[in-house]
């Protein structure tokens, strides 16, 4: 069970998904906090979707306000990079590069990636944690992997 | 980990604000403010910080956390903010709790762009870390905590032993205490957060926020000073009672103190003005560093002018002062001046004289370890009165001295004694070229500050030109010695100079003496001119340098003595070089020994002029040189004038003797 949890981390890791950061937080967790990751990752969907509403109602204002949207960008990047969503942050990235040369379109289809990503990301957390709990505290066995 | 654990469960609380339990595991418990609009950084971060056993306190907007911050002085000793925050700019928020509070504030953000993180940087910030923040990264906090209550206290130090006269500053060790958790106390050192201040300081005002941090002293909040220590009498214009009539909340009275020396220096400078008619000439700037000192100075200044305070000439002459210029002669009296202003000790030559000369002196001391050797050997080299190679020295180093400045931000202080410490010899032979005994009189007004950051405060106001001012700089170096070299030396003020005035020769005697052997000549120094005041300032200036020199500069002293003594000799036909060489020798051999050249040599530099004079008549005496003691102290003008004449001549083999030059690289301590 461990090593199936291990191994569904692995993939999310090499799939891209997850990055080091998200190992980080995971040393953070502890017996006093043993659900510690699975609070932030939670935290950060609530809190980022108020910020995915106002880039998604920015994004709809013509012109784009693209130093808004860069800004807005920003804090969800920097949202996203402290939970270790790799390929949210990757999209991210990209959209803050559109802005920055004025690309309308850039930017919304960049945008709509990113909403994809976003939504993969947090099924595929959700499972994890999920299942994590099922096993308990064991798997801080496994964490080292 | 396992370290969070349990101390987990010990700062669950994010509230805890105690400033207690940080002492024994530092640096567990220490207290961290995070501030980030973003929930879920907040929350990794809150939990990493914990891991580290810190204390931990959230705050999602930046109001809150100023507030929290202004609620519980003391409350904190670091605070980690965002750069993007929607309520307000992390820069400003850096900006205001540097200045409020002045605890270590560390940047972070996701952008890693060069230009923010140099604003970081420029801004104040300790440190900027880029997200997301790693566990290591936030392990070595403390480090700024530490580095920065070290600082404080070092500021803490010089303003301490800086003023002599400052009653109150005697208080401020136990101020310091206070600020221990953190918060320079008045750290003028950051001429931007003057700026920032400014506009801040509407929003200062009621928030009590200026509790020890550096406190700029914008226009406005010196006019208040001003107009208090008016109300007052200059005389008795005491800390506390400023501050009561100030009425500043958030400003304490240790900012007040500080500002008060610094005040009083500048005013001792413009009141010596008169004398000479120098004011003007001060501005002729000799010494390049001054620069942006004058600039800075001339802030000061028009804000002191501002205040009807000081005459305009005044402020010409501080301007000039600080920027070190000080070569003219003129320039140095009015330095003087401006010292005596207040000084009752610096009675010596003329009250104001001392107290400009006083002032020099301390100059001398800021630059311990550098100036020793390398002023001296300016002044030798250069045949040019000591004050001036004083000045050079200080203006080399403190560049940023604008000692009247007080807007000079602390900052350009402990550059300037930073530089002093590090080539402040290197700048005076070039400096020397001053013609007048430009007695580092803005190193003594430097010094009197209370050089912040280092005690040196290079402000090379060595502007004595006058022999008059020479007498009075060894004078007033002594005293103001005794505060500087406190900083210098890091030697915890020099007792025995606070008294200044007649008690000047004893406590240099004692000094003398004391000093480790200072320098023989010193000793014979002091007993030959016991009776005369124009002793005193040599006098003073040895034992100054000696004393607080002790712990650094020994081997300055040595050089600074001798090299002293050379100019004097040269310039002194009197009484003949001769002696004086041959007790600057003494004394430079001794001074080696003593190692505490540095500060003496500094003090020493600044009253070259003078104290070379004296030194000469005192010191042959106990040299066994010829004794011809100047029967009489020439007036100053005169023994400075043939000092001065003699320098050039007779500098060069007085150098050689001693072999100043290569003696001086040797010693500088740096």
């Amino acid at each position: 069970m461990h090593r199936q949890l291990a191994n569904m981390k692995q993939t999310l890791f090499d799939q891209g998904y997850l990055d080091e950061q998200f190992i980080q937080l995971e040393e953070l967790q502890d017996d006093a906090n043993p659900n510690f990751v699975e609070e932030v990752v939670t935290l950060y969907y609530r809190d980022s979707a108020r910020l995915i509403q106002n880039i998604e109602q920015a994004l709809e204002k013509s012109p784009l306000d693209f130093s808004k949207l860069e800004c807005l960008m920003h804090q969800f990047k920097g949202s996203s990079s402290s939970i270790g969503a790799k390929r949210v942050k990757s999209e991210c990235t990209q959209f803050k590069e559109h802005c920055r040369v004025g690309n309308a379109d850039g930017c919304k289809r960049t945008f709509q990636q990113l909403k994809k990503e976003y939504a993969t990301l947090r099924k595929k957390v959700e499972v994890y944690f999920q299942f994590a709990r099922q096993i308990g505290p064991v798997e801080k066995a496994c964490r080292s992997k | 980990m396992n370290l969070g654990v349990n101390s987990m469960s010990v700062t669950t609380s994010s509230a805890s604000w105690k400033s207690d339990a940080v002492s024994d595991q530092f640096p567990a418990g220490l207290r961290v403010l995070v501030v980030d609009d973003d929930p879920t950084c907040l929350r990794i971060l809150e939990k990493m910080l914990r891991n580290c056993r810190y204390e931990v306190t959230t705050c999602g907007r930046a109001e809150v956390a100023l507030k929290l911050l202004r609620d519980n002085k003391d409350g904190f000793d670091v605070v980690i903010s965002d750069v993007h925050m929607p309520d307000m700019d992390g820069f400003k928020l850096l900006e205001r709790v540097g200045l409020e509070m002045d605890l270590p504030v560390i940047m972070m953000s996701a952008d890693d762009s060069k230009s923010v993180v140099m604003k970081g940087v420029t801004h104040g910030a300790c440190d900027y870390l880029i997200k997301p923040v790693r566990m290591e990264a936030l392990k070595n906090i403390w480090q700024h905590v530490v580095r920065k209550k070290k600082n404080e206290w070092k500021e803490k130090d010089a303003e301490q032993s800086g003023s002599v006269e400052e009653g109150d500053r005697q208080q401020k060790p136990t101020d310091d205490a206070d600020y221990s958790s953190s918060a320079n106390e008045g750290n003028w050192r950051n001429s931007r957060k003057r700026k920032e201040e400014e506009d801040d300081g509407d929003d200062k005002d009621d928030s009590s926020t200026l509790k020890k941090p550096r406190v700029v002293w914008s226009v406005e909040l010196h006019q208040q000073f001003v107009t208090a220590v008016n109300q007052l009498g200059i005389d008795k214009a005491v800390p506390k009672k400023i501050l009561e009539l100030m009425n500043v909340p958030g400003l304490t009275r240790e900012n007040v103190a500080s500002h008060l020396q610094k005040y009083r220096l500048y005013l001792r400078r413009l009141s010596g003005q008169p004398q000479n008619g120098l004011g003007n000439s001060f501005l002729g700037p000799q010494d390049s560093g001054f620069g942006s000192i004058s600039s800075l100075n001339g802030l000061d200044l028009q804000a002191y002018a501002s205040s009807g305070q000081i005459p305009a000439q005044s402020l010409a002459s501080i301007q000039a002062a600080a920027l070190g210029r000080v070569t003219n002669k003129s320039g140095i009296v009015d330095q003087r001046n401006i010292f005596s202003f207040d000084n009752p000790n610096m009675r010596f030559l003329d009250g104001q004289q001392h107290h400009s000369n006083g002032k020099q002196v301390n100059l001398l001391h800021g630059i311990p370890t550098n100036m020793d050797s390398k002023q001296l050997a300016a002044l030798h080299q250069s045949g040019q009165p000591f004050g001036n190679t004083l000045m050079n020295v200080h203006s080399q180093s403190g560049q940023s001295n604008s000692l009247l400045t007080q807007m000079v931000q602390p900052q350009s202080r402990t550059q300037m004694l930073n530089e002093v410490g590090g080539n402040p010899v290197l700048n005076f032979p070039s400096s020397v070229g001053q013609p007048g005994l430009s007695q580092a009189i803005p190193g003594s007004v430097f010094s009197r500050y209370g050089m912040d950051n280092n005690n040196v405060r290079p402000l090379t106001y060595t502007s004595l030109s006058q022999p008059t001012s020479v007498v009075e700089f060894s004078r007033s170096q002594g005293m103001e010695l005794s505060g500087n070299s406190i900083p210098l030396t890091s030697n915890s003020g020099i007792p025995s100079y606070t008294s200044k005035g007649t008690t000047l020769q004893e406590e240099v005697n004692s000094e003398i003496k004391g000093s480790r052997g200072f320098l023989p000549n010193f000793d014979a120094f002091n007993e030959l001119s016991q009776n005369r005041t124009d002793t005193w300032d040599l006098q003073n200036v040895g034992s100054t340098f000696e004393t607080p020199q002790h712990s650094n500069i020994q081997s300055r002293l040595d050089v600074a003595p001798s090299v002293l003594v050379q100019p004097a000799f040269t310039s002194d036909h009197r009484n003949g070089h001769i002696r004086t060489t041959s007790v600057n020798k003494a004394a430079f051999s001794a001074a080696t020994s003593l190692g505490n050249g540095t500060n003496f040599g500094q003090q020493l530099t600044p009253s070259h002029a003078d104290s070379a004079l004296r030194i000469k008549t005192e010191r042959l005496p106990d040299m066994g040189f010829q004794n011809s003691l100047f029967p009489d102290q020439l007036g100053q003008d005169d023994l400075m004038s043939t000092l001065l004449k003699q320098q050039q001549d007779g500098l060069a083999p007085v150098e050689n003797e001693f072999g100043f030059d290569e003696y001086q690289l040797d010693n500088l301590p740096v």
